[in-house]
């Protein structure tokens, strides 16, 4: 079958099961878009920014665990992807970016809205691919979709000068991939799971930190298996969040900068960690010299790079998770820790972390808690960055894994709202929280246009209270109260929202909250709720910058009501 | 602070445009501080074999085999250092001469086995092949003449006897076969 270069491209979207795809026209991709109309499979969505697309597309991703699409122009709509590509690299979603770029004749010569996109991408993708022409498109597109969505997931960019879109070519997809250097299944070695399993039967006070590669991995109840067998305490990233039930008995909450004390103390504490799918971000370690002093460590990843990289592993097991935790749960046996819980159960005693102050204004911690309890813990949580993002993280419930989404590893302000967009499209039966910052809201609201016209049922909640609040917090610990550029007007969110054809409200009573929250749940639609929040609320518990994650600033006790 | 151990690592990688451009990123990046880095064809079509050279004391040498495998153009990497092997460089060094001076130089050049490919009436050009120790060594005696121009390959390396530094496995020949053939 002779097809053209587009076409060839929208075959194998279909084939390789995209259903979605983000993104926003332009001169070099004029030829790809034109096809779309003979695929009705493919819906296309058209976003107000190309960075909205990357972030949509990777989004998806997370709450499906398939590879996520987006396209753009070559030029300013290929490095708009750019922030969205990388926040997509460091948090392993698979994706796949599809770029326009100037045509061959004109590559290398500087032409109209010509950038090296694929030199540009380099450093933050999995691959990427210059297709230079049309016979190369069928292998190309199963090469990265290959690439993207096994072994360890990430972003690939596949660039296409305009003439191949329309070059001709005979169409025939691939049934497999010649990929030498690309091994994507990933062999288990018995014997480091044998390893793995004796560290596990000799500690006196284990603990697990489970990350983001659980989630990937779908490995919840061998997890859970696991922790429950050796009766080991579990804890997990920012990104592990909903790996691991929240109301378990042996669950003690995030670790990390902004992490529950209790859980850091106990990573403090424990002689061995049983690191699943994670990369001991400095997020996580802190200071590294002072991390875990009296632990060994047992790593766990589907990538060899991540072991032995920031932390020393004294037991290196690279595998899928899945697949070594249901090796490793063969060799493990019963075990009881029952001094060493009582001893985290004695410090989260001590430190609480979730206390909430009394305060006469809105507290955010109570909006985020708010969420929970009308959702159910049943909603996907959608952050930006900053203050918000944490506050989410702490006092959001999670039912049900990939279920909370937020940028971890590039922190990207204004990824919420987009982000949104990808996780509503991907779940659309479900209902998706919004929970963005003043300042981060403002980097993307351009996306609300989006999700009026995809007739998206996504609620907003801003917490707004004026800063740029983690910055803030940061010049009132450590920078004097020097609040430089921190202060942050913003329009009228409700009016802006208004404009959109989005419907909302201010909330700035306390009492009024769940109310509020409620009334944007059952709403039929998208509903933005902006809630004028106590403006200097700063995150506890908090690891000071250089120091070890047991030394923390936690709320004033004298602050703390129970609730 | 490691001791300083000169770390050489064979990599094959698949003959595309850009493939050097990955592994140099990769490099940069990461910080990782290279010595040198020489490429060429090997004996499979379609495979280009690297010889990187790594100082232990300052990088992590497992750290940029372990980045250098997850480059999907990277088929194979082997860290060669402790087998028993035959490393080789070459240099081109342009000395001045006079009449007075050639026959010296020429002496030097006979102890050390190199050769003059080229002769001018001011200069002579030498070609050497060996270590880095002895083409050290002869930079050292040339020095004094005055060294006009001089280029150096970065090392080169293949481990001794039947079993092979970096031997690629059956299927992936097979893959790289069937990908020149596309």
């Amino acid at each position: 079958m002779r097809l053209n270069g587009a076409q060839i491209l929208c075959e194998g979207l279909v084939k390789e099961g995209v259903d979605v795809i983000f993104g926003f026209p332009g001169g070099r991709v004029i030829q790809f878009f034109d096809t779309f109309a003979q695929y009705p499979q493919l819906h296309f969505v058209l976003v107000r920014h190309e960075q909205a697309a990357a972030h949509a597309a990777d989004a998806y991703a997370r709450v499906t665990g398939r590879v996520g699409c987006c396209v753009a122009t070559s030029g300013p709509g290929a490095t708009n992807l750019v922030t969205g590509i990388a926040t997509a690299h460091l948090d392993s979603a698979p994706m796949v970016a599809i770029t326009g770029q100037v045509d061959r004749p004109s590559l290398g010569r500087d032409a109209f809205q010509e950038i090296d996109i694929t030199g540009i991408t380099l450093p933050i993708t999995k691959h990427n691919y210059l297709v230079m022409n049309a016979d190369e498109m069928a292998e190309t597109v199963k090469e990265a979709f290959h690439i993207a969505g096994t072994g360890r997931p990430g972003p690939v960019l596949i660039d296409v000068p305009s003439d191949v879109w329309v070059e001709q070519s005979e169409f025939k997809y691939p049934e497999k991939v010649d990929l030498p250097g690309y091994k994507s299944v990933v062999k288990v070695y018995p014997e480091q799971v044998k390893k793995a399993a004796k560290a596990i039967s000799g500690a006196k006070c284990p603990i697990i930190i489970a990350g983001n590669g659980v989630i990937i991995s779908d490995a919840y109840a061998e997890l859970k298996e696991l922790a429950e067998k050796a009766q080991i305490p579990v804890i997990n990233t920012l990104l592990g969040i909903g790996c691991f039930p929240q109301k378990h008995v042996l669950y003690y909450g995030m670790t990390g900068m902004h992490g529950m004390a209790y859980a850091n103390y106990a990573l403090s504490e424990a002689d061995l960690i049983i690191a699943i799918g994670m990369r001991f971000d400095d997020r996580v370690t802190s200071k590294l010299s002072t991390f875990a002093p009296r632990a060994d460590v047992v790593h766990i990843d589907i990538d060899a790079a991540e072991i032995g990289k920031n932390v020393k592993a004294n037991v290196p097991v690279v595998g899928d998770i899945r697949e070594v935790l249901t090796e490793l749960n063969k060799d493990i046996e019963k075990q009881s820790h029952a001094d060493w819980l009582n001893q985290i159960d004695q410090y989260r005693a001590e430190h609480p972390s979730h206390e909430i102050r009394d305060c006469a204004n809105i507290l955010p911690q109570n909006v985020v808690r708010a969420i929970a309890e009308v959702s159910g813990g049943d909603a996907i949580i959608v952050t930006g960055v900053g203050q918000h993002q944490m506050w989410a993280a702490q006092h959001s419930i999670i039912n049900k894994p990939k279920s909370f989404v937020s940028s971890g590893g590039l922190g990207t302000m204004g990824y919420s709202l987009p982000a949104a967009i990808g996780a509503q499209m991907g779940r659309p039966g479900e209902t998706v929280w919004s929970i963005d910052g003043d300042g981060s809201f403002q980097m993307t609201l351009q996306e609300l246009a989006t999700i009026q016209q995809e007739r998206l049922p996504i609620k907003i909640a801003i917490l707004n209270n004026g800063y740029l609040g983690m910055v803030r917090q940061w010049q009132e610990f450590f920078w004097g109260k020097r609040y430089v550029a921190t202060p942050i007007t913003g329009p009228d969110f409700v009016k802006i929202a208004a404009a959109y054809g989005v419907p909302g409200e201010v909330v700035s009573d306390r009492n009024e909250v769940k109310a509020a929250i409620e009334k944007a749940t059952n709403y039929d639609g998208p509903y933005l709720l902006d809630f004028r929040i106590e403006p200097e609320e700063n995150v506890f518990p908090m690891v000071k910058l250089g120091s070890a994650i047991c030394e923390l600033l936690e709320q004033p006790k004298s602050e703390v009501k129970t609730w | 602070m490691v001791a300083s151990i000169k770390h050489t690592l064979v990599a094959s990688v698949e003959d595309k445009p850009g493939v050097l451009n990955r592994v140099a990123s990769l490099f940069r990046r990461r910080g990782f501080n290279i010595e040198s880095i020489a490429v060429g064809h090997s004996e499979i079509a379609g495979l280009s074999r690297m010889t990187i050279v790594v100082d232990g004391a300052n990088t992590a040498v497992e750290q940029v085999e372990k980045q250098l495998y997850k480059l999907v153009d990277v088929v194979k990497v082997t860290d060669i250092t402790s087998d028993s092997m035959v490393a080789r460089e070459l240099a081109l060094v342009k000395i001045s001469s006079t009449t007075a001076t050639r026959s010296e130089i020429l002496q030097i050049v006979d102890i050390f086995r190199a050769n003059i490919v080229d002769v001018a009436p001011d200069s002579v050009m030498v070609e050497v092949t060996g270590d880095e120790n002895k083409i050290d060594s002869l930079l050292d005696l040339l020095k004094g003449f005055g060294i006009k121009e001089l280029v150096r390959t970065g090392r080169v390396a293949m481990v001794r006897g039947t079993d092979g530094g970096s031997p690629i496995d059956e299927e992936s020949v097979q893959k790289i076969t069937r990908r020149r053939k596309k």
